[in-house]
């Protein structure tokens, strides 16, 4: 299954320059600020127009709704099966692919379909997790985080994993030995501070986040927060290069300790 | 055709006229003109500026179904539920008047922007609850087509309150209430704090409560921002003002019990603009008064609390501004990445701001010694001397590495105060019929103030709390003398 789209745009931005011939006398009123704010047509159409605003608005809200959609969790499954099977299910229908105990990784093949043999492990407890560019939120963490014995959790691209999900995975602090964020768009230095409740942590992979404003500063950061964990990263001179008379007093500071 | 004859005609004029013997004077002449004749007819088409009679468009409307009083967070809150919680599209004229534009006193912005759970009351536990819930989906119910989603900036990295031996018992009982009403919360030994977070002393702690989740800090410029920005998209009227008088007309009626009282109710409220003595008389149904640290005045220009003491007529509004400071230090040994939001036993507190071993904290000056010892509010002057005598030593004895610390800069905001049991007004005064209430939280104002906005709007439109049971948060509590007492004051 292909990784979901990220964006949150309505419409393709066509036709750039088009509304400044239509708007003509009306030109002067509008603010000369807004001159470089991409405009497309529908933005236009919006601006004039209620119904279109209206429907705007409710392609917006569908387009949110979505997500949720996807992120309900299986409650009918967790009652029959136990929360293993409920959060591979959950794993498997997003794309992801999971791993059971003395088991093979399973993955859905390329249209996204997966055999439902797993329903027997109901007792073997999940031990890795990947749920690489799945469209996982705040509300479907729940499952995985019923997940007692998890050992490995991939969340590399995921487009709606935020610092809120981050504050939620010290409920796995007791067996999460491996941990990868790396590319998740939403993902700060903000969130990765609340690591710290995962002391039993070997691995964390925090390269390639753009939301984190010194990379190599926090990883720093990260590292001496996590004593006895390997943290991959932005190589840790890639912030200094970014602003030299700053970040040289902190680097400065974390040599001693 | 007819415009092709007339630009020929046109032409033929111009270039007759060119023959003549001014000829690059007249056509200089002619172009300036024509530009300037352009911009008057742009000016006069509707929509355009240009207006023959007086210019009536800074003035707020004539009419509007509610006025809020105050344009800050809660204000806001209250306008944006009225408006989401409306039953049909438009259906309530929402007027905003708020005095100080750039919001330069306004508590909301000073604020150190920290949301917590650790309260005593289930009902503050409740508020709070949601309004994490709401920051959380920030983007959801905030959101407006085309501008770019909100950076709340949230630090979810919880709050640490330390308890001494006197205080244990009360901390005990307030993480049960806490966990009932679904907050994580867990208790600490001062062993288990020491290996946690090795850079507290834990002299004198005898229990910790930490916060696991939905707790820390977050940018409140960015939630008023974000909920002006929405609340202008659905039609909220702005204007920068004041308020400076109300137009009631009361009745007497007599109780059961053969009492007569006076019911007033606001018919008119006069805006006064900014820098100028012209007022516009905003004819109202309902007056919503989130003037934050000012609602005490606000509530007196209505007429409450004019009438004999011990009476509900003469009953005030115990809300008054109180001046507390905030501070931000430089340390370069302090605590790392992993400090939460610390709230020491003796009232100090702290937290980290940004990566660069920088810290922001300070302590409220009723928790050291009472009443004697608040500083003017008059202005918002920071007093040094505060953070040397009575913030640093509790600091440096509680976190023994800031011993060695710098202050960066100093702000002073101000607190809604509720000298009577600080905690939250809300909801309808019981004589003033039509004024609302959504004030005196005292400190934690910002980060109840999405709940707080929906019980009000539910309040207003329903006439009863729907969602969060804020009964004991009546304005008539101060005349039973019904103290709702909340003990995680900071």
């Amino acid at each position: 299954m292909a990784a979901p789209k990220a964006s949150l745009y309505l419409v393709a931005p066509i036709w750039k320059g088009g509304p400044r011939g239509i708007r003509g006398l009306s030109r002067t009123v509008a603010p000369e600020g807004n001159q470089r704010k991409r405009r497309t047509v529908l933005q236009f159409l919006a601006d004039r127009f209620y119904d279109v605003q209206a429907l705007r608005e409710y392609l917006l809200r569908k387009q949110v709704s979505k997500v949720h959609q996807k992120n309900r969790s299986f409650t009918y499954v967790k009652e029959q099966y136990g929360p293993y099977i409920a959060a591979a299910y959950f794993v498997l229908k997003q794309g992801g692919a999971v791993k059971f105990q003395g088991q093979e990784w399973m993955r859905p093949n390329g249209r996204g379909r997966f055999s439902l043999e797993f329903f027997k492990f109901q007792a073997v407890p999940v031990e890795a997790v990947d749920a690489s560019g799945c469209a996982i939120n705040y509300q479907g963490l729940d499952n995985l985080l019923a997940l007692k014995e998890l050992q490995s959790l991939s969340l590399q691209r995921c487009p709606h994993v935020d610092d809120w999900c981050l504050s939620r995975l010290y409920q796995l602090a007791g067996s999460l030995q491996e941990l990868s964020l790396a590319g998740c768009p939403q993902v700060s230095e903000r969130g990765l501070a609340c690591l710290h409740h995962l002391q039993n942590l070997r691995r964390l992979d925090i390269s390639d986040l753009p939301a984190v404003s010194n990379p190599g500063l926090t990883q720093i950061l990260v590292e001496e927060m996590l004593p006895n964990c390997n943290v991959l990263g932005a190589d840790w001179a890639q912030g200094l290069k970014l602003g030299p008379e700053e970040q040289s007093q902190d680097t400065a500071r974390s040599i001693p300790a | 055709m007819l415009r092709r004859a007339l630009r020929l005609g046109l032409g033929r004029g111009l270039l007759g006229r060119g023959l003549g013997t001014w000829r690059g004077d007249s056509t200089l002449d002619w172009d300036g003109k024509v530009s300037d004749i352009k911009k008057k007819i742009q000016s006069v088409l509707p929509g355009g500026a240009w207006n023959p009679l007086y210019d009536t468009s800074h003035l707020p409307p004539e009419h509007s179904d509610v006025v809020i009083v105050g344009g800050g967070v809660l204000g806001l809150s209250v306008a944006y539920w009225l408006k989401r919680l409306e039953k049909r599209r438009g259906a309530i004229q929402v007027l905003v008047v708020e005095r100080d534009y750039t919001y330069s006193q306004a508590s909301t912005g000073l604020s150190v922007g920290g949301i917590r759970q650790q309260f005593s009351l289930p009902e503050n536990i409740q508020l709070s609850l949601f309004s994490v819930d709401f920051l959380r989906n920030i983007n959801e119910y905030l959101a407006v087509v085309d501008d770019p989603p909100l950076d709340l900036q949230f630090n979810p990295s919880g709050y640490l309150l330390l308890a001494s031996e006197k205080g244990a018992a009360i901390m005990e009982n307030n993480v049960k209430v806490q966990r009932q009403e679904g907050a994580k919360v867990c208790l600490m030994s001062p062993e288990q704090l020491r290996n946690k977070f090795p850079w507290i002393n834990t002299e004198g702690v005898a229990l910790a409560s930490y916060g696991l989740e939905d707790e820390g800090w977050f940018d409140p410029w960015c939630l008023l921002q974000g909920l002006r920005r929405k609340v202008q998209s659905m039609g909220v009227l702005f204007c920068h003002g004041e308020v400076t008088r109300f137009i009631s007309s009361s009745n007497r009626m007599e109780t059961a019990s053969g009492e007569e009282v006076t019911l007033k109710r606001i018919h008119e409220v006069h805006v006064k603009m900014d820098r100028s003595l012209e007022y516009q008389p905003v004819e109202c149904a309902i007056v919503i008064n989130a003037a934050g640290a000012w609602s005490g005045q606000i509530a007196e220009l209505a007429g409450i609390g004019k009438g004999p003491p011990g009476t509900l007529q003469g009953t005030k509004l115990p809300v008054e501004p109180r001046k507390r400071y905030v501070y931000l230090w430089h340390c370069p040994q302090g605590p790392g990445l992993e400090t939460p939001f610390v709230i020491d036993s003796s009232g100090a507190y702290f937290r980290r701001e940004g990566l660069g071993n920088n810290y922001l904290g300070s302590c409220s000056p009723t928790e050291l010694s009472p009443q004697e010892e608040e500083p003017d509010p008059g202005n918002l002057e920071v007093d040094h001397g505060f953070f040397q005598d009575k913030v640093w030593p509790h600091l440096a004895q509680r976190v023994p590495a800031f011993e060695t610390l710098k202050v960066r800069s100093a702000w002073a905001g101000y607190y809604d105060y509720n000298t009577f049991d600080q905690n939250g007004v809300v909801g309808p005064h019981p004589l003033v019929v039509n004024m609302y209430f959504a004030t005196g939280f005292s400190g934690h104002g910002l980060q109840q103030a999405p709940a707080v906005g929906r019980a009000v709007a539910e309040m207003v439109l329903e006439g009863s709390f729907q969602t969060i049971d804020l009964n004991p948060f009546l304005f008539s509590r101060f005349y039973l003398g019904e103290k709702v007492q909340e003990h995680n004051i900071i």
